[in-house]
């Protein structure tokens, strides 16, 4: 009970984090229907950036605890207008031009992207992993059981609390940013007409551009989360990451916001789960097997609307 | 319209330099928002910590060389009014192509062919070529799959696994053991075929969960499948000896290795032993099994199945619609394409002697699939072009030292290689979606053979 009680906390963290980048691909999806194969290298370039505002900063766990969240807050600002920009730049250079081009087209330019970042990021900042020494430490002990090997101890990190928290509250900004401001509204009405919607005085191109900074900003959060939590980065965590991410995404339902954030609970909790009772080499195929399975036999997801094919 | 269309001199617009000043503003802003944490500073790993060197004048000299690109675009290129598209501008150049067009490919196999005598038998020369010649067959199995059926497939490393796989486990564990030691160094032949057939049927086991699929959801899982097979790879420890790989022996000359040895392939011939007949044979031997996937396509397009194909890559319902089977035919696409694969990747066993799943990343799929989009998706010739460019860039990149200067201390110009590769797959779907060789031979036409430019085939939604 306490082992799985452990693993539901490492889980639901973990999940965190793939929500947030999962809300990137879900919203691009949800409003030009193209996989934005690029996203996890934008939560790459978040983390990176994140790493090296870090780095600069000097900032260590032994700063106190005002300091370091002020400093949080400067390095989460610096790297989500970061990856923004990245990600607007993307849309611009390699997207925008192929609306109308055949089906594939967005997609493969995509793939060029994401190698594009991969390769400059680990041109500028080598291909070894960057460690850090932790800066959020302590944590809290909820329950304690004693056993013949020894006792074992439910954690609950502050590290933990902190994505948690702040995935609520991000979660809580978005989700009234979509649904009640008028950026929100242009959004909802590009996603179910362009054309309409531009006939009604909605730019749609900017509102492209919006989606795609906000995607942005959210995976870049996630990736100074990431770093943060494992305490090392490089310039190719937003592979896994990003495939996983869209697992998230599909498994929710593409399109839908909370859906993007209760996929990626999901697998977050397959992923802790699937490494604490079975094989921890086998994690990652685990989430691929969840991604094959579900776009299989549940293509729309859990909270998606079935996807009708038009002629 | 206006009077200024009937002026010829009158096709450019008159500097709005208030316009320009703004856009170099708002460049540079990103440009600097794009370079400043990650070009500016670069984090080392010293013996003690992790120090930052600043790196300024490289965000200089790049972000210079982006206004200056932009400005120059500005005033020579944005300002000119577009002229309008003249009619059938086209149709002498097409009329050059048609002439030319059938040489082209004996004119590439004959030079193929007598390759190693130009090169004087230079090591060097054959090894590239046997590289290029890999690449050319693996992308062109893909361009059956994403070429001519119009599936995306970014797990095509997985077949190219299984069939190097194949090779090396059944050369070095369960030949010896069915059939004794004698057979190994038959075992590149008896396996080949095997490795094919098993590379199919993954082909279709791949294929037939993922039927349902169209378009990006399709290439999403086939890139999971191709994670999943070598994760296994890596895991299964007990079957695939893990991350250490597998030595296997390498190819013979029907039964004699190429050694020193007394019945090594020099002695049998009484020649001197020299490891370049080893190399002169795995490139007539790749080259074969290249040629054999080019004629094999070729026919297959030309039959009903290769028609299905091409269909069904413009426009799956109106296949449906006409009562083409779309099952069998994504299937038979899948299963040729990764048997291709499967011949590709038991070549590759046979040629490094060791197979490892270091060498069946994603990024090897991606390569291919470079390959085959810069080649123009469906076309043959395309292929072996983009093959040489981009096999060839990769030993350029090596010699372009001048690249250092605004390289970070410590990184290779090579390392430049698959940025280029990326850039290249952006650049060509956006100016030439259709590939370098956009004209297209018609496989069915009702008087004459009528060829059509790319450009004018409307896009299908793949």
């Amino acid at each position: 009970m306490e082992y799985f009680l452990q693993q539901l906390i490492n889980g639901v963290t973990l999940g965190s984090i793939y929500g947030l980048i999962a809300i990137g691909y879900t919203m691009v999806y949800g409003i030009i229907g193209m996989i934005n194969f690029a996203h996890g290298d934008v939560f790459m370039v978040g983390s990176v950036t994140a790493f090296l505002v870090v780095l600069g900063m000097g900032l260590t766990g032994g700063s106190g605890l005002f300091l370091i969240i002020l400093a949080l807050l400067l390095v989460a600002a610096i790297a989500m207008i970061v990856a923004s920009a990245y990600n607007w730049t993307i849309e611009r250079l390699a997207y925008k031009p192929l609306r109308g081009s055949f089906r594939l087209a967005p997609l493969i330019s995509a793939i060029g992207m994401s190698i594009v970042l991969q390769e400059f990021v680990r041109i500028n900042q080598e291909g070894r992993p960057k460690p850090v020494q932790p800066i959020v430490t302590g944590g809290y002990e909820l329950m304690t059981r004693v056993t013949e090997s020894g006792e074992f101890i439910v954690r609950l990190t502050n590290m933990q609390i902190l994505i948690i928290i702040s995935t609520l509250v991000l979660m809580a900004v978005f989700t009234t940013l979509i649904q009640k401001t008028s950026l929100g509204r242009a959004q909802r009405a590009c996603e179910q007409d362009q054309k309409m919607a531009a006939l009604l005085g909605i730019d749609v191109d900017r509102t492209i551009s919006i989606t795609f900074i906000m995607g942005a900003a959210l995976a870049a959060f996630a990736g100074l989360m990431f770093f943060l939590y494992y305490g090392v980065t490089d310039f190719f965590v937003g592979f896994l990451a990003g495939i996983k991410a869209f697992t998230a995404a599909v498994l929710g339902g593409i399109g839908s916001l909370p859906g993007a954030m209760l996929g990626g609970l999901v697998i977050g909790l397959i992923e802790t789960m699937w490494s604490a009772y079975f094989t921890v080499e086998y994690k990652d195929v685990a989430a691929f097997t969840v991604l094959v399975v579900v776009l299989i036999f549940l293509p729309q997801g859990l909270l998606g609307k079935p996807e009708v094919e038009k002629v | 319209m206006t009077v200024q269309d009937t002026l010829p001199e009158a096709r450019t617009r008159a500097y709005d330099f208030a316009a320009i000043a703004k856009d170099l503003f708002g460049t540079a802003v990103v440009c600097l928002l794009l370079m400043v944490p990650i070009v500016a500073y670069k984090s080392i790993i010293t013996q003690y910590s992790l120090v930052l060197e600043p790196r300024w004048e490289t965000v200089t000299v790049l972000l210079l060389i982006v206004l200056a690109g932009r400005l120059a675009m500005h005033l020579f290129v944005w300002h000119r009014v577009p002229a309008r598209p003249v009619a059938s501008a086209s149709a002498p150049k097409a009329s050059l192509a048609e002439m030319i067009g059938p040489y082209v490919f004996p004119a590439l196999v004959v030079f193929a062919l007598v390759l190693p005598f130009i090169s004087g038998f230079d090591r060097r020369t054959i090894d590239l070529s046997i590289y290029i010649l890999t690449y050319i067959m693996l992308a062109w199995g893909l361009n059956i799959v994403v070429g001519l059926a119009g599936l995306l497939d970014l797990g095509y490393v997985a077949f190219y696994a299984v069939g190097a796989y194949a090779y090396a486990l059944l050369s070095t564990v369960y030949f010896p053991y069915w059939f004794g030691d004698g057979i190994v160094p038959w075992a590149f032949y008896i396996t080949l075929p095997i490795a094919g057939l098993l590379a199919a049927l993954w082909g279709v086991i791949l294929g037939f969960p993922v039927l349902r699929l169209r378009g990006d959801y399709l290439a999403i899982v086939t890139l999971a499948f191709g994670e999943i097979i070598r994760l296994v790879l890596i895991n299964w420890f007990e079957f695939t000896n893990g991350p250490q790989g597998i030595t296997v022996p390498k190819a013979t000359f029907f039964g004699l290795p190429f050694t020193a040895g007394d019945d090594g392939f020099a002695a049998f011939f009484g020649i001197e032993h020299d490891r370049i007949y080893f190399y002169i044979f795995l490139y007539y031997v790749i080259l074969a099994l290249a040629l054999l996937t080019y004629f094999v396509t070729n026919r297959l397009r030309r039959l009903p199945i290769g028609r299905a194909w091409e269909a069904l890559r413009e426009d799956e319902i109106a296949c449906r619609s006409l009562g083409i089977n779309t099952t069998n035919t994504k299937l038979t696409a899948f299963a040729i394409g990764a048997m291709f694969g499967g011949f590709a990747g038991s070549f590759f066993a046979a040629r490094q002697g060791f197979v490892s799943p270091e060498s069946f990343v994603f990024i090897e799929s991606a390569i291919i699939l470079a390959i085959v989009v810069l080649g123009g998706l469906g076309s043959q010739i395309g292929i072996v072009i983009a093959a040489i460019v981009v096999m060839g860039s990769f030993e350029l990149f090596r010699e372009l030292n001048f690249l250092k200067a605004i390289l970070p201390e410590g990184a290779e110009p090579s390392q430049l290689r698959m940025l280029a590769v990326g850039l290249g797959m952006v650049l060509m779907m956006r100016f030439r979606p259709r590939g370098f060789v956009t004209r297209r031979q018609p496989t069915v036409f009702l008087k004459e053979r009528k060829a059509v430019s790319g450009d004018l085939v409307k896009e299908g939604h793949g």
